[in-house]
């Protein structure tokens, strides 16, 4: 059992949790990630690791409230524990070697997007971030984005914030103003990957992006993950997380994403009536 | 006077169209008095031919004499001396291309029902014997399992009846490998994988899941961590595409990712437990092996109304067992042999929607010797299909080889090792079972655990 040492609400949507995993904190880099399984009958989830403690023992995850087992772990709190907790799995990003990059978050990618900004900042490259909500309310990690990066924009679809836009608005501003990036890492929903790549390509500059796809295993076995990347396929989970941006076939991805869809919310609605249930009871 | 029946006692089984709907096991076993009057038919040959055929030397005449006596556990124990998993092969060993088939009597008629007695003596004790679990004096030294599957398993087995102090390190959250998320329920029920596995526990067998060697640990650090022999048994854990267009469409699986979403996560129990898996009205696996008749037989279950197996050569040539052929012939599966799939075709908004392929025809022998199959100009056909399961092979997970340095494998992955006693390149660890011969059966991967085990103890003896 892996027991959860924090809880916090990050906004009404995303939650965070600190995990005592001792043996996955030690080996733990930025672009790996971790399965978990609540209980037992209950879904294999990825979650990508947004920080660790090696001398703590611990790992952290943050995720959104999206389907029944998301939901579910939201309902944890601080003393319970997790059945399953499994990983560093994944390669690690390469983040060596760049002088100046930007690093984008979209939405909960902000939280997966804030370990590479971190490790690039303790490598010495200059770090703008830039992160996208759809409104204020959403924002998360402002702070620790801030201590990480030279340079923070966030902005908000609906200009709650005070700052309007897309992040790809922030990015091509940014570049027509001179910054020469060596390297831009884009993690969030498919299709800002998509458009953050199709974008950088423009540029020539290289592009990393983060993929999260229906997975089972998570080591290679089911093969599940599969990506399409420069017309190979390849396993999200051992080839990736992590990939070309400029190879990857985002339209099969988002297809690929959907394949659940009706199970998803026939799983959901049963979970949600059983959570009535329990408040009534 | 031994029976001189040329058939062996029939095997009850679950009626086909009753079978076809539900996940419970196919084969009932036998009764007391069958498995009696099937051991007479056993003529107790002085030269044992049939021991030969098995990977782990079962004494099969000896126990077989005790099943005609009606000693049930004392045959049992026979079994168990020299097998440690007995109620698992009894119902998964090929038995035909193994013991059965130097039995004398099937010169002449159906060899004696081994596997059926196997699976008798291993069922009654379960029911009805008690195991006394003898904790061996403890010598000292730590060895470590890599993968929970049957050479894992039985390699930690043997081990620990030694005395030594056996950690298993599981990849998956459940133990088992292939016998839990490969082979379905309905061929061999989860709860008697699971009692073999409650065994090993009490042995003091430490099985520790969610473990991912090469990634948590390597190798170097487990040798570092002070066990003194490790056993790789990661088994085959990569499957193959057929690399044709369309394999990326949705509705395409893995037969690992079907049967694991099946068999390990439950998916047939969904919404009850939270893993779905899709079955479309129409379910073509590509494939003609074990795996491929376990897929199509499951997709039925799951409410398929047609169901083919797609395989290029004939009948003759599918490795399946020939017992799974009829089960799944029994059960409505459709057959279209010479046959080999060219694209899945998807509709527009990418699901898959059929499978176009061409006929063939068998030419000379390949390399395998087998007839190659040659596909038949212009006979390109499409098959209707919502969902498309390819059954083609897996190779061995490359993820112990790419953090293992030192660690000598083939180009197509398997790990390189000694036959004899299962070393590979580094010493002190040892490996076997699919992760060596690539996918194989369940008892050639404990015969290969239990050579290792063999080789560790003396290794570590001589060490001393």
């Amino acid at each position: 059992m892996y027991k959860i040492v924090r809880k916090e609400i990050l906004n009404p949507q995303v939650k965070l949790m600190e995990v005592q995993a001792p043996a996955i904190a030690k080996k733990a880099e930025p672009g790996q990630f971790i399965i978990l399984r609540i209980y037992d009958g209950g879904e294999r989830i990825p979650l990508t690791i947004a920080d660790y403690d090696r001398e703590k023992g611990t790992v952290t995850i943050i995720f959104q409230e999206v389907g029944k087992t998301t939901k579910l772990l939201g309902t944890l709190n601080e003393g319970d524990s997790l059945l399953d907790f499994v990983g560093p799995l994944g390669v690690a990003s390469h983040l060596e070697g760049y002088k100046k990059v930007a690093v984008i978050g979209g939405g909960l990618g902000t939280a997966i997007a804030y370990p590479q900004a971190k490790k690039l900042h303790s490598l010495g490259a200059e770090v703008h971030c830039i992160a996208g909500f759809r409104n204020k309310d959403l924002i998360i990690l402002e702070d620790e984005m801030k201590a990480v990066s030279d340079q923070l924009y966030i902005t908000t679809d609906d200009g709650s914030n005070g700052n309007k836009g897309f992040v790809t608005d922030v990015l091509k501003k940014l570049i027509e103003e001179g910054n020469q990036y060596d390297l831009v890492v884009a993690i969030g929903p498919l299709i800002m990957m998509k458009v953050v790549s199709n974008l950088t390509r423009e540029y020539g500059i290289k592009t990393i992006v983060s993929m999260n796809p229906v997975m089972v295993d998570g080591t290679g076995m089911c093969g599940g993950c599969r990506v399409t990347v420069g017309g190979e396929t390849k396993f999200a989970c051992v080839d990736g997380p992590d990939f070309d941006g400029h190879l990857i076939d985002f339209d099969e991805a988002m297809r690929r994403q959907s394949m659940y869809k009706e199970h998803e919310r026939h799983s959901q609605e049963k979970h949600e009536c059983k959570l009535g249930g329990v408040t009534n009871a | 006077m031994p029976n001189m029946s040329l058939k062996k006692v029939a095997m009850p089984e679950q009626d086909p169209n009753t079978r076809n709907q539900n996940f419970l096991e196919v084969a009932l076993g036998y009764t007391e008095e069958m498995a009696k009057e099937e051991a007479q038919r056993c003529l107790q040959c002085k030269h044992k031919p049939c021991i030969k055929g098995c990977p782990v030397n079962v004494q099969i005449p000896e126990f077989i004499k005790l099943v005609a006596e009606g000693d049930f556990e004392g045959a049992y124990q026979k079994v168990k001396e020299t097998n440690a998993l007995p109620a698992i092969c009894g119902r998964v060993c090929p038995q035909e291309t193994q013991c059965e088939q130097l039995c004398v009597r099937a010169k002449k008629g159906e060899p004696v029902g081994i596997g059926r007695l196997e699976r008798f003596v291993a069922d009654w004790h379960m029911k009805n014997g008690k195991d006394e679990i003898i904790k061996a004096e403890p010598i000292g030294k730590k060895v470590a399992v890599i993968g929970a599957g049957p050479a894992g398993l039985t390699c930690a087995g043997d081990l620990a009846k030694l005395g030594y102090d056996v950690t298993i390190f599981e990849a998956f959250h459940t133990p088992g490998g292939v016998l839990m998320y490969g082979i379905p329920e309905f061929r061999l029920p989860k709860e008697i994988v699971q009692k073999e596995i409650d065994t090993l526990k009490e042995m003091g067998v430490d099985i520790q899941t969610n473990m991912v060697i090469g990634k948590v640990y390597s190798i170097e650090e487990l040798m570092a961590e002070g066990f003194e022999a490790v056993f790789i048994g990661s088994g085959a854990g990569l499957p193959s595409f057929l690399n044709i267009p369309g394999e990326n469409l949705n509705g395409v699986y893995s037969a690992n990712e079907f049967l694991t979403r099946i068999n390990l996560m439950k998916a047939y129990k969904f919404p009850e437990c939270d893993t779905p898996v899709r079955v479309g009205k129409k379910v073509a696996v590509i494939g003609g092996g074990n795996v491929a008749m376990d897929a199509a037989r499951s997709a039925k279950r799951l409410g398929a109304e047609e169901v083919y197996i797609i395989y290029r050569r004939s009948e003759a040539e599918m490795p399946a067992r020939l017992e799974e052929i009829h089960h799944a012939k029994e059960e409505g599966i459709q057959f279209k042999l010479l046959t080999n799939p060219k694209q899945i075709l998807g509709t527009d908004d990418g699901w898959v929607r059929a499978i176009e392929c061409v006929e063939m025809e068998l030419g000379e022998p390949d390399a395998s010797g087998r007839r190659r199959p040659i596909p038949k100009e212009g006979s390109e056909h499409e098959v209707e299909v919502q969902t498309v399961v390819i059954a083609i092979g897996q190779s061995p997970n490359p993820l112990i080889k790419s953090t293992t340095k030192g660690l000598e494998t083939h180009k197509w992955g398997g790990i390189i090792t000694d036959e004899e006693t299962g070393a590979t390149s580094i010493k002190g660890v040892y490996a076997g079972g699919d992760a060596v011969t690539g996918a194989a059966t369940v008892i050639l991967a404990m015969g290969a655990g239990k050579t290792a085990a063999k080789s560790i103890h003396e290794y570590l003896q001589s060490k001393a």
